[in-house]
């Protein structure tokens, strides 16, 4: 029988943290890979558009410190995908020059895969004229127009440059943007383990214990892969795995719990069984891996669409609230009417919390009657300056605007803040979501090896 | 029987899967009333279309799946998570609605 592979999972995302205890108890199990994923298209557009992390550097590098240090020391391949959040070239450096500060004060002395999953334009507009690529449904068609005006085009790399990678001797893979299992289940692949175990396996992983219960974002996991089967442990007592916890993570951020597609095929789960194996730990069985007839990678790009300054304020006058939707639209009007000759181009949103400020068109409560509302003047424009006066002009003219009935002149909002107003900076959109098809799973995916 | 849909389940939640989706999972306490809501259709597309007032076409699709005793409902979000409009860029507060439902089982 085949022996198994033991892979710690430190952190469902790099920089959310993990207990030392929990690290050095993984350490123990004597692992083969230390894994970690980084990244998340959850926190919205914005960064991957404009190469920044979501997470904190300090946090990161707090995280890093700790797995670079034991993985060098006990020469434990240590694999991260993602880097920075969202995988773009700027990610992949800013976390790379977290490694080399860790390698420099530390005395440590590696070589370290960095793996590139920015994709080239031009290269994308051939492939779109030669109808290689197609939206992932829901999203709209692309053009060669949101290509051009896309900041950062991503690809997500499969399990293939991440083994490439490592066949070349290192000990640190620093991976750009990847399908988020890979990074546990490529050196498990490469070892020859089953790949829809692997996949499923790494699925788990991603996310480390959150499927516990009672589950967390900041805790290590550690997962067996044996040959027809594997088992995934929480590292704190605290935590327990029970086939439901891991069955239920399945669900997790999915849209259909039996056919979960990636790089390249599908995981099916259709005859995926879950065992309890002893109070803490669970074995999983039966997940297939299914090739599909064409190798796909997903694709993801930002574009930016302007500026954004706010304005946050409230009410409490009844009156006010009563009346808030022509409020609103009065409001609206003044400032179109006010700025017709300037001809800016700008987006007036009006978040009102309270009526429908968290579920906008979704919100089946139609008639509630709140004794105070949140309000969220957003305005987005061409310039800052334009936003800034476009927002400046609507939130003073809802202060003093006279609605009908009103008692209260000396002003219609309760402001929070002086000044009333931010800046929210440069706005972006995903302008793609789309898949391309390949020939070469590693071809649009460079790897360049550095010596530390 | 009536029944209110918290006190037959342990989680229900909603969240983004990818920019475009926006999935609810319900799970259920016990098998049997996973078994009962199944059996009864009791989450359909009509209740959905109700609860979130939205024409069928936005349902992607409803899914038992037995080993978590869960149900989950995907459909299209209103916008892309971020676009001008958000107003839940990670989509975790979408599942309110689901809180109030009373089940005939």
């Amino acid at each position: 029988m085949k022996e198994e592979f033991r892979i710690l999972s430190t952190t469902a995302i790099l920089g959310y943290g993990f207990p030392q205890e929990s690290f050095d108890e993984g350490m123990k199990r004597k692992p083969d890979l230390i894994a970690v994923d980084a990244g998340s298209t959850d926190p919205g557009p914005f960064y991957l558009g404009e190469g920044v992390s979501f997470t904190d550097r300090g946090a990161v590098k707090r995280d890093l410190e700790i797995m670079i240090c034991a993985g060098i020391k006990e020469n434990i391949p240590v694999v991260i995908g993602t880097a920075g959040g969202s995988g773009a070239k700027p990610h992949l450096e800013w976390c790379a020059d977290i490694i080399r500060e860790i390698a420099k004060e530390h005395d440590l002395h590696f070589k370290m895969a960095m793996i590139h999953a920015d994709m080239d334009k031009e290269e994308m507009k051939k492939a779109l004229a030669d109808g290689k690529i197609s939206p992932l449904e829901p999203a709209p068609q692309l053009t060669a127009e949101n290509i051009d005006a896309t900041t950062h085009i991503v690809g997500q790399m499969g399990v293939e440059p991440i083994m490439k990678a490592m066949d070349s001797g290192v000990q640190v893979v620093l991976a750009g943007r990847a399908y988020d299992p890979t990074v546990f289940a490529a050196p498990a692949i490469r070892k020859g383990y089953d790949k829809g175990l692997a996949i499923h396996l790494g699925k788990i992983l991603e996310c480390a214990s959150i499927c516990a219960t009672p589950g967390s974002g900041s805790d290590c996991m550690f997962g067996y892969l044996g040959e027809d089967y594997f088992r995934v442990e929480p590292l704190s007592s605290v935590r327990k795995c029970t086939t439901l916890s891991v069955a239920a993570h399945t669900l997790y951020e999915k849209t259909n719990p039996y056919i979960l597609p990636g790089p390249g095929g599908h995981l099916d789960l259709t005859d995926t069984t879950f065992e309890q194996d002893s109070e803490n730990t669970v074995k999983v069985k039966g997940s297939r891996y299914v090739t599909a007839p064409k190798y796909t990678i997903k694709l993801e790009g930002a574009k930016c669409i302007g500026y954004r300054t706010v304005s946050v304020a409230g009410t409490r006058d009844p009156i006010m609230i009563s009346k808030i939707d022509d409020i609103v639209e009065g409001v609206r009007a003044r400032v179109a009417d006010n700025y017709r000759e300037k001809g800016y181009q700008y987006t007036l949103n009006f978040t009102i919390y309270g009526k429908n400020g968290v579920m906008g068109d979704l919100e089946p409560v139609k008639d509630a009657h709140p004794h105070e509302l949140g309000v969220v003047i957003e305005v987005v424009a061409d310039t800052q300056e334009q936003a800034d006066t476009i927002c400046a002009s609507a939130r003073s003219t809802m202060l003093h605007y006279g609605y009908e009935g009103r008692r209260a002149t000396a002003g219609n909002l309760a402001f929070p803040f002086s000044p009333s107003d931010f800046h929210a900076g440069r706005v972006y959109v995903f302008s793609m979501y789309h898949i391309i098809e390949v020939e070469d799973p590693t071809a649009l995916f460079p790897i360049n090896i550095v010596t530390l | 029987m009536k029944t209110k849909l918290t006190d037959i389940t342990d989680v229900v939640r909603s969240k983004n899967s990818g920019p475009y989706e926006l999935t609810l999972d319900i799970m259920f306490k016990t098998f049997e009333d996973f078994e009962k809501v199944c059996a009864a259709k009791a989450i359909n597309e009509k209740l959905i279309c109700d609860l979130y007032k939205i024409t069928p076409d936005k349902i992607i699709n409803i899914i038992d799946f037995k080993p978590a005793k869960s149900i989950k409902v995907t459909i299209k979000r209103p916008i892309c998570s971020g676009d001008l409009g958000e107003t839940d860029v990670y989509g975790a507060q979408q599942h309110a609605p689901l809180l109030d439902v009373v089940l005939d089982l």
